[in-house]
């Protein structure tokens, strides 16, 4: 009974995927789009269903559906583990996976292809609940991967622009850049212990590690090995370039895959392996330090981005980058408490975004928006609840969790807390310029564009008031005391090794910090107002842009510096292998060929007529010989 | 029963093809080919029930030669990767006119019976005998039913059979020399023998010339890429799919257990010089203007992994390398084969002409996709199971060796999504492209259907496999 609801839950999707590609264009775009929406809400009910039961006996379910790789006496099974985080995952990833299905029925209609859209999407979800739900590093792995496929497939959606095809296949290989550390790092633990399932890696490092430390130096490898396929997957420095190409897919897909479920892939992976990295305070310091980094060079990049979709792109890497500052200072719980939070109102806002290009047929430079919060008054409206969350505004969802995050960097370590501080600082400004320059002030698209402006449909609004109101209670499930008693937190214990403090809001440096953080947020959306709002700036032309802001509007040129030191080189390279090393090393093999030539003076007989008597006369004798080998017989 | 029947069927076979004429000759073949595959899957059958289907008969007194075939787990796999490819190679065939067609798919089927026979073949002269027998009917498959210019052609395919001919006569000296301590061929009596360290020095890069150039591992390749080329799609299909891994499996076969101390010395040596093709091979496949060179290059970047996994001499190493075999074997005939399906449409296999097609054929596109993906490794497909056991066996020896050849992974997403992204992508193409044909997509859908199953459930034949990979270990470390 229950393998087969966990199999009901796994490939529910699977089978919607199965659905859309081959029935998906002779039933029509509605069904096939309620197909592909049906397939996910059903595991989001299946994913509720063990939610609860989890929460009312508290044990993980575990199931293991069949025999995959052996290797020697590393046993690799298909096993399903249900714990607490891997539920908690399930539970929004299905859940605004199946608003998201949703939004987009209205929102691809256009599209002919709509049909291979929803089996794309719907082969995400399959992959990623294969990615939480995974017993052992290496089904984990396989949903990883997958993931990552139906990213590619999906930033090249629209596949006739060579541009977006670009764009797909970058996200491909960096995501696989950060995979090969991935490997490396399954491969020195499953060396090491002798499991990939997490049960028994937990017991290994819990038990045998902590009485007899060995092989410490392999151990921190194993983890750094893992956080790089983190930084590939989620983002990080120096892996994080492809998250704002990846804008080329449809803005679900920014809205889904790079912003509220696959990016998070790697707070899931190091939180799974929490018992690893806890052991391993070098590599937290790391973790700690590239997550901050990341996200004060993404949110300066995002200052002064003009295409919408790319300030949210840069606002989710540097979201990302707070997520992992809390990773290493060994705070799992708060990370997770601000993924989830991350997840609605940045599913909002990608969603908002995509309401308003919907409306706009296509724009998406905010220099040419302006004014839209009349028409648009939903859309408007729910903008604006997740972009005070993600401001962290008092009692919106990101101030609890963005909160927890900058009090534990206070506690561990205060010049990384000042650097997220800043992040967050910019954080207010961009995000309230964005709305500024989208919703306020007069509208500067053309009279067309305006002629046609409108509120979208409701299955586009709907999602965007659940996620909204989403945004706004969030913060619930997991405040501090006494205003709550951090359900999260509590949620979380079984799988963490750390015992989170209770913590309360009257205790220690909490209301001042709370204080500061709040202030913060306040004055980035201060200047934010009195630069588009009062003085009614609108960012310049693209080449109007000098001095330091053109480095930064240039994305600091990283691109730039990767394309020169990295592709070019190789493709020099190769371009020297082909042209010049291999009819190099061929002309030695003609060498050797000729000097054979010279001794015998045999001459140019050999390449000429002889050879096919020789053949022929070869095979006339092999086979007379076995003919007579079998009549012999 | 036992395993001369396979071989028997598939001489008959040619012989049949031969006689039937051009109009039916293709059919024959297949014929033939399916009734060696249901045969082989019987004997499979029976060995894993615990029979004996190996077979030694005296068959030349002096010198002492028998007709030795020995059908354990890892010679039974590879003949069923022959037995199961050829089918499917043959049927490829059958949207392409041919000349002499009787005579080409004759030279198809007997080149399968040499193939398998090289793979069974437990006796060294025996064994030498198959392994030249199936260098001849690719020769002149490649000769006369190539594509390209003619001169350009016959220089390659004449270079590529002197060449590996040369390499050869390196193994048959080596054969003569072991014969004259042992005074037989037979593989058990090679196995006994003490050799001193310098002996199995020599004896081993005798073999390793041979090998080296079949496989091909750098700097030995310079024939693969141009035959590739030139050769009509079954030639290289017949070359990629299951040519070359004669040379991988007779280096766990022959090479490493006849000359172990030698093997361990130089182990890091081959190793680094295998995962140098890797990247080598990689590299090179990024900048390849022609689909099939590129495909040639992809192939070496493989087969040196596959090589690296032999030589690591660990057990996960060997059973690695023969999982990746028959994943490679399966994924290049695809791949190989979309090539041709290009190529029967545009007559070309140029890639800056391409692209465009995936807006006219939805079907074509998601096979090659999946094609694509397989080749890259993606974990679900038979392809990750045997890289990533390859990798791993890697990292046991050094975790640098893993690193490197890990780059595959890298590396090959970079050459092969480009080459999708210049042959299928972009706006469509202004010459009309028909979607596959029933026949065409049969063959990619036996192909991905068999990459899928065994990549969700690669247990039957890692457990066919495992026992013989014991068996040689032992022989090695003995």
């Amino acid at each position: 009974m229950e393998n087969s609801l966990v199999l009901l839950l796994l490939l529910t999707p699977f089978v919607g995927f199965l659905f859309n590609v081959f029935f998906g264009k002779s039933v029509g775009k509605t069904i096939s789009g309620t197909i592909g929406t049906i397939a996910v809400a059903v595991s989001f009910v299946m994913s509720v269903y063990f939610f609860m039961q989890l929460d009312q006996t508290g044990k993980p379910i575990s199931v293991k559906l069949f025999d995959w790789i052996q290797i020697g006496k590393l046993k690799i099974d298909f096993g399903i583990l249900l714990d607490q985080l891997s539920l908690l995952w399930l539970l929004f990833v299905t859940g605004i996976g199946s608003l998201i299905h949703l939004y987009s029925i209205s929102y691809m209609h256009e599209d002919d292809n709509m049909h291979k859209f929803f089996a794309y999407l719907n082969l995400f979800i399959f992959f990623m609940i294969t990615l939480v739900v995974g017993s052992n590093l290496l089904v984990m792995f396989i949903g990883w991967e997958g993931v990552g496929l139906c990213s590619y497939l999906l930033i090249g959606f629209w596949y006739k622009n060579q541009d977006y095809n670009d764009a797909a296949k970058k996200a491909f290989i960096m995501n696989r850049i950060g995979d090969l550390g991935f490997l490396i790092g399954i491969f020195i633990l499953a060396t090491m212990c002798g499991s990939l399932e997490f049960t028994a890696m937990k017991t290994h490092f819990l038990s045998i590690y902590m009485n007899t430390p060995q092989n410490v130096f392999l151990t921190s490898l194993a983890a750094l090995c893992l956080f790089i396929g983190a930084t590939g997957k989620s983002a990080q420095l120096p892996l994080y370039t492809w998250l704002p190409d990846a804008m080329a897919g449809p803005t679900p897909v920014s809205a889904l895959i790079h912003a509220a479920t696959m990016v998070t892939a790697g707070i899931f992976m190091i939180t799974r392996m929490n018992f690893l990295f806890d052991l391993t305070p070098d590599v937290q310091n790391i973790i700690a330090i590239v997550g901050a980094i990341t996200a004060l060079v993404a949110a300066s990049i995002g200052l002064l981005q003009n295409d919408i979709k790319k300030v949210l792109a840069y606002s989710t890497v540097s979201q990302l980058g707070l997520m992992f500052l809390a990773l290493g200072l060994g705070a799992y719980n708060v990370a997770v408490f601000h993924v989830i939070t991350h997840a609605f109102f940045k599913a909002c806002l990608f969603l908002g975004s995509g309401s308003v290009i919907h409306a706009l047929h296509g724009e998406q430079d905010m220099r040419k928006m302006g004014g839209l919060r009349k028409v648009m008054p939903i859309t408007f409206a729910t903008m604006l609840i997740s972009t005070l969350a993600i401001a962290g505004i008092f009692p919106f969802a990101g101030f609890w969790s963005k909160d927890e995050i900058l009090m534990v960097a206070f506690e561990h370590n205060k010049p990384l807390w000042i650097v997220g501080s800043i992040a967050s600082i910019m954080t207010a400004f961009y995000m309230f310029r964005l709305m500024y320059l989208t919703f306020f002030r007069d509208f500067r698209g053309t009279e067309e564009q305006k002629h046609h402006l409108h509120e979208s449909p409701s299955l586009i609004t709907l999602p965007l008031i659940i996620l909204a109101g989403l945004a706004t209670v969030g913060g619930l499930i997991n405040l501090p005391k006494p205003l709550g008693n951090g359900w999260l937190n509590h949620f979380l214990e079984p799988i963490l090794l750390t015992k989170h403090k209770e913590e309360s809001i009257f205790e220690g440096n909490a209301m001042m910090l709370m204080a500061i953080a709040l202030t913060g947020a306040i004055v980035g959306i201060a200047w934010a107002y009195s630069k588009y709002i009062k003085q009614g700036f609108v960012p310049k032309q693209d080449s109007e842009i000098t001095g330091f802001s053109k480095t930064i509007y240039n994305k600091y040129y990283v691109d730039e510096v990767y394309t020169s030191l990295i592709v070019k080189p190789i493709n020099a390279l190769s371009n020297f292998f082909r042209t010049t090393l291999e009819p190099a090393l061929g002309n030695v093999v003609y060498g050797f060929g000729s000097i054979a030539n010279g001794l015998g003076n045999q001459g140019k007989k050999l390449h000429t007529g002889s050879i096919g008597l020789y053949l022929f006369a070869f095979v006339i004798g092999v086979l007379a010989i076995v003919s007579y080998l079998f009549l012999a017989q | 029963m036992n395993v001369s029947l396979i071989l028997f069927i598939l001489l008959i076979g040619a012989v049949a093809t031969f006689l039937s004429g051009d109009k039916f000759a293709s059919k024959v073949a297949l014929l033939f080919s399916l009734a060696a595959l249901v045969c082989t899957s019987i004997l499979v059958n029976q060995f894993l029930n615990g029979a004996n289907v190996s077979l030694n008969n005296p068959w030349i007194l002096q010198p002492n030669v028998s007709f030795a075939l020995n059908a354990d787990g890892l010679g039974l796999a590879m003949v069923l990767l022959t037995a199961s490819l050829t089918p499917i190679i043959i049927f490829s065939g059958f949207g392409t006119h041919f000349n002499n067609s009787k005579n080409f798919y004759a030279l198809v089927s007997f080149m399968a019976f040499a193939m398998t026979g090289t793979f069974l073949a437990s006796d060294g002269l025996l064994y030498y005998i198959f392994w030249e027998l199936a260098l001849i009917p690719i020769y002149f498959i490649a000769l006369i039913w190539g594509n390209g210019d003619a001169d350009e052609r016959k220089k390659a395919v004449v270079k590529f059979f002197i060449y590996t001919l040369g390499g050869s006569l390196f193994m048959l000296i080596a054969f003569a020399y072991l014969y004259t301590k042992a005074g037989s061929f037979l593989l058990e009596d090679l196995y006994k023998l003490n050799l001193t360290a310098t002996e199995q020095t020599w004896i081993f890069f005798a073999f390793f010339l041979a090998y080296a150039i079949k496989i091909p591992i750098i700097p030995f390749h310079t024939w693969q890429a141009k035959v590739y080329q030139k050769a009509p799609a079954i030639g290289t299909m017949l070359l990629s799919g299951i040519m070359l891994k004669m040379g991988l499996y007779s280096v766990i076969r022959w090479q490493l257990p006849i000359a172990p101390l030698a093997a361990k010395t130089y182990m890091p040596i081959l190793i680094g010089l295998s995962i140098a093709g890797v990247i080598y091979g990689s590299i090179v496949a990024l900048r390849q203007k022609d689909l099939k060179k590129l495909l040639a290059y992809s192939s070496l970047a493989h087969v040196g992994l596959i090589a690296a996994g032999c030589y690591t001499l660990t057990a996960d190493g060997l059973s690695g390398a023969v999982s990746q075999m028959i994943a490679h074997g399966f994924v290049i005939v695809g791949l190989f084969f979309a090539a041709e399906v290009i190529y029967r449409r545009f007559s070309t296999y140029q890639i800056d002409g391409l692209g465009g097609i995936r807006s006219q054929a939805t079907k074509f596109t998601s096979m090659f996709m999946i094609l694509v993906l397989a080749s890259v490794a993606l974990p679900g497909t038979f392809n990750f199971v045997g890289e990533f056991t390859v990798l791993y066996s890697l990292s046991q020896v050094n975790i640098w060796f893993a690193v490197l050849g890990g780059t595959t992974i890298i590396l090959g997403a970079y050459y092969m999504l480009k080459m999708f992204q210049n042959v299928m992508l972009g706006e469509t193409n202004t010459r009309t492209f028909a979607d596959v044909t029933l026949n065409e997509s049969i063959i990619f859908v036996v192909i991905i259907a068999f990459l899928l199953f065994y990549g969700l459930y690669p247990k039957p034949i890692v457990d066919l496999v495992n026992p013989s990979i014991v068996e040689i270990l032992k022989t090695i470390n003995r």
